[in-house]
């Protein structure tokens, strides 16, 4: 049985302009120890696919329309909020974009890095104090004793971040959902936080959500990848097939567009054109305006799946577009 | 934040200080009029004597230093107009009546305020707020001196229920201290409310319920502190405001505060009585915004004073 499993999930919200459809029917699962990476544009609705389920967005707005999403075989869209809440942080971690403002600047490192141990695991203060400081360590943070008591605006963006990843594996999560973990750092940093996560994964065997705009971020860390636009899956594959035999126009364009180190690149093309207002969202494919290999039936309907192989899916109506 | 801070802040309060014994000292005198220009059938041996008495027929500049001297000393010297009486016999009855007043009308301000602003941003856009927030706009655009006879006529002269004047029950502190306190409670309830919106939607709030923390931790332990960090820095002009505020409520309300003797005062050249009213209008009012740098800086880490 796959730990995670989405299925059609819809994501829409509410507003006063109208129905912003964020997510529009993604499906795939995640087995344990698994890396799964998701990738598109910004604005694609990767952040709404993760938050909407675990009832991290406001709503309203937001509302989920249809789906499932199976926890070990059980609906968390249709758990009590108390049943939620004793999965999130616990069997269900999250790490953020935002390493400046994702710690609560009036409280201590420590004090925030042992709730989730005080709330879920029931350890006294004192032992999740011990534990905490266990946890700094293997994020690489020195002196965790002086750590836990500093405030955290004396650390920098990359000590946050491995706080924030600390604060997530206090409670060995066996999911852990991490949405553009080392976009705000710069390029040193990222890879560090990188080699964080693959590390503690390999302790751990827990499966990691990799959410990322970066191309270059997913190749080295994860086992597949779910590529997506405008709210929709367009391909999934094994990381390697992805980058080597993608088998839709909009992944192809996202690799051109992806500076490379292994080749010498003049210019890098940009994908022409932008997502799509996902309140005016037609019929078909949302990607048709932009799309090289665009056809009639592109606009009609949005396509039925097409598996590639066993462990490779993709929604294109163009087929051998080589 | 230190003692050395601390110290110095107090230290810079030394030549404030002075300088506003100075120029209240000054400024007094040099208002046309005396303390003894309103009596009449004075006659010219007794107005020498009164001076005499009073020490008037010094030099000015003699006077100014014979202040200093017996103000080191914590002597405010004897009241003009009230014969028989020292300044410090006067405030000694006076201030513990305005600090209760003040201070039961702060007590109110924070717990109307937070509560009603609280409330507002729990549940905003329903009635909860909107009813709230817009008896605060009242609240605000409402002078003192329009609200208290309003409270006076309501619940003292309408309902009978409570008494219009004086101050020996605790009755008595009511009506004057909500007329005082409506106004701040008003401004706190929108600072308390625009604070917690705001903190609402910070990163690090949604960083606490990913961890699993309810509703009700999150609002204590991770939203209360930035969320009435607005409120906190708002007490030390608002302290300020009921310490001058009073003096209207306390006539209104016939209370015997400090309040009257400034105002009486001020009016009959009572000199003395101006200075130590002065004096501690101005003390009170540093003290006390002082008193909220420091509580902010113990709630929020990320603000240093050097
Ligand atoms: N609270 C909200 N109200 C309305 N629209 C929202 C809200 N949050 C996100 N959206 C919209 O949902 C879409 C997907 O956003 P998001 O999942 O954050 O994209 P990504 O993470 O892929 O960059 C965006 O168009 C965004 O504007
Ligand atoms: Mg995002």
């Amino acid at each position: 049985m796959a730990l995670l499993e989405i299925k059609n999930l819809k994501a829409h919200f509410h507003t006063r302009k109208g129905v912003v459809k964020a997510v529009n029917g993604i499906s795939y699962s995640l087995n344990p120890g698994e890396t799964l990476g998701i990738v598109g544009e910004s604005g694609s609705g990767k952040s709404v696919s993760q938050l909407s389920y675990l009832r991290l967005l406001p709503s309203p707005p937001l509302r989920i329309p249809e789906g499932e999403v199976l926890y070990r075989g059980e609906n968390i869209l249709t758990m009590s909020d108390d049943k939620l809440r004793a999965l999130r942080g616990n069997k269900i971690s999250m790490i953020f974009q935002e390493p400046m403002t994702s710690l609560n600047p009036y409280l201590t490192i420590g004090s925030q890095l042992i709730e989730p141990l005080v709330i879920h695991s029931k350890l006294s203060k004192k032992v999740a104090w011990k534990e905490a400081c266990e946890a700094l360590n293997r994020v690489g943070i020195p002196e965790a004793e002086k750590a836990m008591k500093v405030y955290p605006h004396e650390f920098s963006g990359g000590m946050r971040q491995r706080v924030m990843i600390a604060m997530a594996l206090t409670t060995r999560p066996e999911v852990l959902i991490a949405d553009e973990p080392t976009t705000a750092l710069d390029v040193t940093v990222q890879a560090q936080i990188l080699e964080i996560l693959k590390t503690i994964q390999k302790e751990t065997q827990m499966a990691i959500i990799l959410i990322t705009h970066d191309l270059g971020v997913i190749a080295g860390i994860s086992d597949k990848v779910v590529v997506m636009y405008a709210g929709r899956v367009f391909e999934e594959a094994p990381v390697d097939t992805l980058f080597e035999n993608s088998e839709h126009p909009y992944t192809r364009a996202l690799l051109k567009s992806t500076p490379r180190i292994d080749i010498s690149q003049e210019k890098i093309p940009v994908i022409g054109g932008t997502i799509p207002d996902l309140s005016q969202l037609k019929t078909g494919c949302p990607f048709y305006e932009r799309c090289d290999y665009r056809k009639d039936i592109c606009q009609a309907e949005f396509p039925k799946v097409r598996k590639v192989s066993s462990v490779h899916e993709s929604f294109c109506h163009v087929e051998n577009f080589k | 934040m230190g003692l050395k801070y601390i110290l110095r802040r107090l230290l810079t309060m030394i030549p404030v200080f002075f300088l506003v014994v100075t120029v209240v000292f000054f400024m007094i005198r040099f208002a046309p009029g005396g303390p003894f220009s309103a009596e009449k059938k004075v006659s010219p041996q007794v107005l020498k004597n009164l001076e005499a008495k009073y020490h008037m027929d010094e030099p000015l500049i003699q006077q100014y230093f014979r202040y200093l001297g017996d103000l080191s000393r914590f002597d405010l010297g004897p009241s003009f107009k009230h014969s028989n009486r020292t300044v410090n016999e006067i405030i000694g009855e006076a201030l513990p009546v305005s600090m209760e007043l003040g201070l039961i009308s702060l007590c109110w301000a924070l717990l109307i305020g937070i509560t009603a602003g609280g409330l507002a941003a729990l549940k905003p856009n329903t009635p909860y707020d909107y009813i709230p927030m817009s008896l605060s706009i009242m609240g605000i655009c409402l002078p003192t001196f329009v609200i208290g006879p309003v409270l006076v006529l309501v619940f003292g002269l309408w309902f009978n229920w409570l008494p219009v004047a004086g101050w020996n029950s605790w009755q008595d502190r009511l009506l004057p201290s909500l007329t005082l306190g409506f106004a701040y409670a008003a401004y706190i309830s929108r600072l308390t409310r625009g604070g917690f919106m705001e903190i609402r939607h910070q990163d690090f709030i949604r960083t606490a319920r990913a961890k699993g923390l309810t509703e009700g931790q999150i609002l204590i332990k991770h939203a209360l502190r930035g969320g009435i960090l607005p409120v906190i820095s708002y007490l030390g002009p608002a302290l300020a405001g009921i310490i001058t505020g009073a003096l209207v409520t306390e006539t209104i309300f016939n209370i015997p505060g400090l309040g009257r003797f400034f105002i009486e005062s001020a009016l009959n050249r009572d000199y003395t009585v101006v200075m130590a009213t002065s004096l501690l209008y101005f003390s009170l009012i540093f003290l006390c915004n002082f008193l909220v740098d420091i509580v902010y800086v113990i709630l929020d880490p990320r603000v240093k004073y050097e």
